[in-house]
């Protein structure tokens, strides 16, 4: 049986969801896998959402949005442009980044919509099935998108998001310009972190583990395993379980 | 000369804090300027302290709390100094305050910014073990505990100024340039750790598992990044096999500092204990050439280290360290006590680093115009141990030589004891005295209750239901008003408590928010601005034990503050107006003992105007230094002391009585009745506000080796007296000297800590005078610690032959026909060695004069050490202080040491007792315990207990009396009496048998 990918469109209700319905005006065809999700605008694709598709299997999601300069409420358009990049950059430790994209596409550009979708099935065609769906022996990757979606959730993130635009191409609160390569590396680092603060506590909620077992399942070097321990102890995450010859158990000590 | 009285302190360590505080205490208005953003240096780092053992934070914070509340010490943090202009007794000092970027008034440090802050940097309190917010306090514990913007690591991202309630976050608030005028100035700058980096061999930096020290230091710390287990930084592993190498970067001339740092072999020592002590798992080792346990009960504390706690000492200096990459063991190359080279395994290696001068020690010496030593670091010289090369200025810390927590105190104290005496004419001329209106008279009045309760932002608002909390108190008994305020702490609440207090007519106020510990001197400061007694205040602690703890359960978290609350309210309402106690002041010191120490002493005090007595015993002044001709720094202690001995006698508020001993000592802290006896049975009695013991020492006169009836046998001693006489036979051709002779034995375990100096020195002089003259020094482990390093290699360098033997083994001596043959068991040599000598020189050390000692130490209510010595309030943080209020010591009645650190002593003692002496009259708590007569049977049992001797029997009336002056209110006498005769005036029986009930309810 071939292929049929399921895709989901999350798509601003004044560019590119009237370009979609300008496709259908004007009888422009495109193939059916798409599940078009109306938004008021692109950026209120919350990453959470997009974590959720992928963890029910969906294969390809489509985030579209207004033309840069174009947004119908001046600017959310390249706020999704931030988010859409710090979710990709998570995807990319799990080799899903592919399966998710963003495209500009205006009221006026129903053909421009129906060779999006048309390519980007495609494309996801080439990738196979989500992987997910693929195999029964999923709970890892569950696992890895369950905590890229708290991991977005948390505090930091979202100020580093939020304010990212602001700091990077206005200027931030002393009237200078942070450079968007020194804003980037600590970006890079602040995703890394917190996916794997995220991870270690996930997984020391059902059992005990020793920075050795971690690093090892996680498939991190111990030291930092270590150095994350230190700040989720420090943080009232985790604590030690027991110690076992030479080597401390931790346990998440987290209430759900 | 006219001189201005405020002084400038640079530091705010543990050396530049207690400065401030003895001075403040002493009359003067203080600045202390500090780099970083909170006071405490290095000592609020570390985890435990030797040799006690005490909890390093547990005693700092005290302190810094008093330096930071203080209405007379201003902090100025994140500062540097620009320029020094003047001289001693009117410097103008330039400085920039660097931009917190916080407004300090506002901040009331409750760390919502922190928490919130998304850059993490790391956090150097932690030796970068730990991350840290670029929104930061230098640790939990700060003082002061202000956040402060790391621009650096700071993206500017506006979130800490949208989370601040308070509205402190001000990102424009720009460095600010402001002028000081004091009359002089105390450096404390510290020390920087050497960094191991550069020697190689050892790995630091390359192999995870090798750590330093102070880094070492954290992770035992239960506030450090493994909250106080043993790990090892590679996998979190305990390391059950953990090395320590000393003298990493000391004693070390070719590749690091040649001195030795005075301080590694002690905090190893409890390094490696209290890793035991943490966790049992670890076996340590240590890695030395000498154990330089030379303070006092130090040799103690290293015995029990080796005894009970089973740490191995193995003499040899680590030659490389190499790692397993795949297991990140370290292989140590060393060669054994045979001479054989061999390789161990070890799961961790700590680097014992030595101290350095300063970073910026030369920067520090331009601007103030100071001279540094060969080292880099402050110089001094030893007649003048606190004072640099500039008339005015003085050192006290590491900044003058590596040394450890007690000494620094000394040191900073004896700078103070300087300033004291510079500035005396211009003391109390610029501190704030405070007026306040006349107490409200709340006798007969029944309780009117005002409740303020802290949302401390989201601290406690976040999780407690405050609005609920102030309905519930409204509910209370006596309950007038209540209120609630963002921050209760914040200016505009202090001024809006006072308005209610008038407006409402209240007679008690209970603030439910943090810890008194921290909070409750400003309250009842408030209240008290306002008419009410201090002590009409209570303080729920509705934050720190319970909003914080109980973050993620809010129901129950409210309803343990409404019980906290009610459990205030029930105290309240049978609180009622203490008295602080007043004491009037004798202005007027005497000191006991005329040696150097007790002569500087008096000086101190003399030199200020108060009239001084100098008790000494001996017709003769100058004590033990009567037998010393020189330092081992080369300067004549003969010349020092006829010079110091001419300006006591010139002194005319100085009187000295010698041939004199103490008979009776009556009277307390600030009114002393002294009676003394001459030799001929003539008496006098001398009034005094404050006593200082300086008794001395005496020199050990030993039974060993046949001293007594060789003479061909001598002490150290004699052969200085020898060698400067010139009287040294041209026979002896061979010298031999003998080191510990009387001292680290079974019933001396002390350690004289001069002797080894006092042996090098000799044999320097003689092979200086007599090249030909062959010398070998016996030793267990040369203690020349410090910059006296460079005397042992001088003295090595001189051909001084040294040979180590063991505690058990000692040499011996065998005469046979005239001819002295000694006998020797080397480890360092394998087999008996055997060597004939004309001259056998024992270093004898120093013994306490027992005798004397026991019969003064009950005169002043003091108490001896195992050894004899005066035992001192606090071996750490109150080296010169009694128990006893008012009575201070100093000198080798405390415990052997060189002459430059009797005087250091001598003017700390002057320093501590200034405080005192400075005041008309002095103030207690008036939380102190009373007695019932009725109900006291005289029985005794709070007697023995006060460690302050501040209860005594009446022997007429068979009652136990409460001396209100040295009473501390600790309330262990209460606890202690059968017949609930005594109780303590602000946490009386009734009062806690009130809060226990209402928890009940």
């Amino acid at each position: 049986m071939a292929f049929k990918p399921k895709i989901v469109g999350f798509l601003c209700n004044w560019c590119s969801y009237a370009g979609a319905d300008l496709a259908g005006v004007s009888r422009i065809q495109y193939p059916p896998n798409i599940r078009i999700i109306r938004l008021m605008c692109s950026g209120r694709v919350e990453p959470f959402f997009v974590f959720e598709a992928l963890k029910q299997g969906i294969d390809g999601i489509i985030i579209m949005g207004c033309h840069p300069g174009e947004c119908h409420y001046m600017s959310g358009n390249y706020e999704a442009e931030i988010k859409f990049n710090f979710i990709k950059k998570m995807l990319n430790f799990i080799n899903l980044s592919d399966r998710i994209t963003l495209k500009w596409v205006s009221a006026s550009e129903g053909i421009r919509f129906a060779k999006v979708v048309t390519e980007f099935t495609e494309f996801i065609k080439t990738l196979g099935k989500s992987p997910i769906q693929k195999s029964k022996n999923n709970s890892d990757l569950i696992f890895s998108l369950t905590a890229m979606q708290q991991s977005m959730n948390n505090y930091r993130m979202r100020v580093l998001m939020g304010r990212k635009r602001k700091i990077t191409e206005q200027k931030n609160v002393y009237g200078e310009k942070v450079s968007i390569d020194e804003f980037e590396e600590l970006e890079n680092k602040a995703i890394i972190d917190e996916y794997n603060r995220e991870r270690i506590s996930l997984i020391l909620k059902k059992h005990p583990l020793s920075v050795k077992n971690l690093a090892s399942s996680l498939d991190l070097d111990e030291k930092s395993v270590l150095d994350y321990i230190v700040w989720l102890r420090s943080k009232g995450i985790v604590d030690v379980d027991k110690i076992q010859g030479l080597t401390p158990y931790y346990i998440s000590i987290q209430e759900d | 000369m006219n001189v201005v009285g405020s002084v400038l302190i640079i530091g705010g360590g543990i050396g530049g804090t207690q400065a401030a505080l003895d001075l403040s205490e002493s009359g003067f208005k203080v600045y202390v300027l500090e780099k970083t953003t909170s006071i405490g240096g290095v000592m609020a780092q570390l985890d435990k302290t030797f040799p006690t053992n005490d909890c390093a934070m547990c005693i700092v914070s005290p302190k810094l709390v008093a330096a930071g509340r203080h209405p007379n010490i201003e902090l100025i943090i994140n500062a540097e100094i620009n320029e020094v202009l003047g001289d001693a007794g009117d410097f103008k000092v330039k400085l920039t305050k660097r931009s917190l970027h916080i407004n300090p008034d506002i901040c009331t440090g409750c760390g919502v910014c922190g928490q919130k802050c998304p850059v993490e940097c790391i956090d150097l309190f932690n030796e970068k073990m730990v991350k840290n917010k670029a929104t930061f306090v230098k640790y939990p514990q700060a003082v002061p505990l202000l956040y402060s913007i790391n621009k650096d690591k700071c993206i500017g991202c506006g979130v800490c100024e949208g989370v601040c309630k308070a509205g402190a976050v001000e990102y424009d608030r720009a460095d600010e340039i402001t002028e000081l005028n004091v009359g002089s100035i105390i450096l404390a700058p510290g020390f920087d750790e050497f960094d191991p980096t550069p020697l190689s061999p050892y790995g630091y930096g390359k192999y995870q598992n090798v750590v330093t020290s102070i880094e070492f230091e954290r992770i035992l710390s239960a506030s450090g990044p493994y909250s106080g287990l043993v790990l090892r930084p590679s996998d979190g592993d305990i390391p059950e096999k953990l090395a320590f190498l000393q003298c990493v970067g000391s004693r070390d001339p070719h590749r690091a500092n040649a001195f030795c740092s005075s301080v590694c072999c002690m905090y190893t020592a409890k390094e490696a204990v209290i890793a035991k002590e943490h966790q049992h798992q670890v076996n340590p080792t240590i890695f030395t050439m000498d154990i330089r346990a030379y303070g006092k009960d130090f040799d103690k504390y290293i015995n029990r280290a080796q005894d009970e706690y089973g740490i191995r000492y193995i003499r040899s200096r680590v030659s490389h360290i190499r790692e397993d990459p795949k297991t990140k063991n370290l292989i140590l190359t060393y060669e054994t006590a045979e001479g054989k080279i061999t390789n161990e395994v070890f799961n961790m290696v700590v680097l014992a680093v030595g101290l350095n001068p300063p970073e910026d020690a030369k920067k520090i010496a331009e601007i103030f115009d100071i001279k540094l030593n060969e080292y880099g670091f402050c110089y001094t010289d030893p007649f003048h141990p606190v004072e640099t090369s500039k008339l005015g200025i003085y050192v006290c810390g590491a900044f003058s030589a590596p040394k450890d927590i007690p000494e620094t105190v000394i040191q900073a104290s004896a700078a103070a004891g300087k300033v004291n005496m510079l500035l005396a004419p211009a003391r109390g001329t610029l501190i704030t005295k405070k007026e306040y209106p006349e107490e409200i008279d709340v006798r007969g009045k029944p309780p009117r209750i005002g409740v303020f309760i802290c949302h401390c932002g989201i601290n406690i608002g976040g999780v407690v239901d405050v609005p609920g909390v102030v309905e519930y108190a409204k509910t209370l008994p006596n309950v007038e008003y209540v209120e609630r305020n963002l921050y209760t702490c914040s200016a505009d609440t202090q001024t809006g408590i006072k308005e209610r207090i008038i407006e409402q007519n209240l007679n008690r106020v209970i603030v439910a928010s943090c810890t008194p510990r921290t909070h409750e001197p400003l309250f009842q400061e408030t209240i008290r601005e306002a008419g009410l007694n201090r002590y009409l205040f209570e303080m729920a602690n509705i934050r720190d034990q319970c909003s914080w703890v109980h973050m993620h359960e809010p129901e129950k978290a409210t309803e343990k503050a409404k019980d906290l609350v009610r459990m205030a309210v029930g105290k309240a309402n049978r609180i009622y107006p203490l008295k602080r106690m007043v004491l009037n002041m004798t202005h007027k010191a005497l000191i006991i003992g005329g040696g150097i120490t007790g002569l500087n002493t008096g000086l101190g005090f003399a030199k200020q105007g108060y009239e001084t007595y100098i008790i000494e015993q001996d017709k003769k002044l100058g004590g033990y230094a009567n037998n010393i001709h020189r330092l081992l720094e080369e300067k004549s202690v003969n010349d020092y002391l006829d010079a110091l001995i001419t300006e006591v006698k010139n002194q005319d508020n100085l009187k000295i009585y010698n041939n004199s001993r103490i008979k009776q000592v009556n009277g307390y802290v600030g009114n002393f009745e002294v009676i003394i006896e001459k030799e001929d049975g003539s008496e006098n009695t001398l009034e005094s506000g404050v006593i200082v013991v300086a008794t001395g020492g005496k020199a050990y006169v030993p039974d060993e080796y046949n001293y007594k009836n060789n003479d061909k046998v001598i002490t150290q001693i004699q052969l200085e007296n020898q060698i400067f006489e010139n009287k040294l036979s041209e026979d002896i051709k061979n010298i031999v000297m003998i080191q510990c002779v009387g001292s680290r034995n079974e019933e001396y375990p002390y350690c004289s800590r001069i002797c080894c100096a006092e042996a090098i020195k000799n044999a320097i002089l003689i092979k200086e005078k007599y090249p030909e003259k062959e010398i070998i020094i016996l030793y267990r482990d040369i203690r020349t610690y410090g910059f006296k390093e460079k005397f042992y290699r001088k003295a090595r360098e001189a051909g001084v032959i040294f040979l180590r033997f063991n505690k058990e083994q000692p040499p011996e001596l065998i005469e046979n026909n005239g001819i002295m043959r000694i006998l020797l068991n080397s480890p360092q040599m394998g087999e008996q060695i055997s060597m004939d000598t004309e001259l056998v020189v024992l270093s004898t050390g120093i013994r306490p004069p027992m005798k004397s000692n026991e019969k003064l130490a009950p005169m002043l209510k003091v108490p001896l050490n195992d050894d004899g010595f005066f035992l001192e309030a606090h071996v750490k943080l109150r080296p010169v202080d009694f128990a006893t209020e008012g009575v201070f010591l100093a000198g080798l009645a405390h415990s052997p040491k060189s002459i430059e650190e009797s005087i250091m002593q001598s003017y700390a003692a002057v320093s501590r007792a200034s405080t005192l002496l400075s005041k008309e009259q002095i103030e207690s708590e008036g939380t102190i315990a009373f007695i019932n007569p009725m109900k006291c049977s005289g029985c005794g049992l709070c007697v023995e207990t006060c460690s302050y001797n501040a209860v005594s029997l009446n022997e007429e009336k068979h009652i136990a009396e409460v001396n209100t002056a040295l009473c501390k209110g600790c309330g262990a006498c209460s606890a202690n009496c059968r017949s609930s005769a005594i109780d303590l005036l602000g946490f009386t029986n009734t009062q806690l048998y009130l809060v226990i009930n209402q928890y009940q309810q």
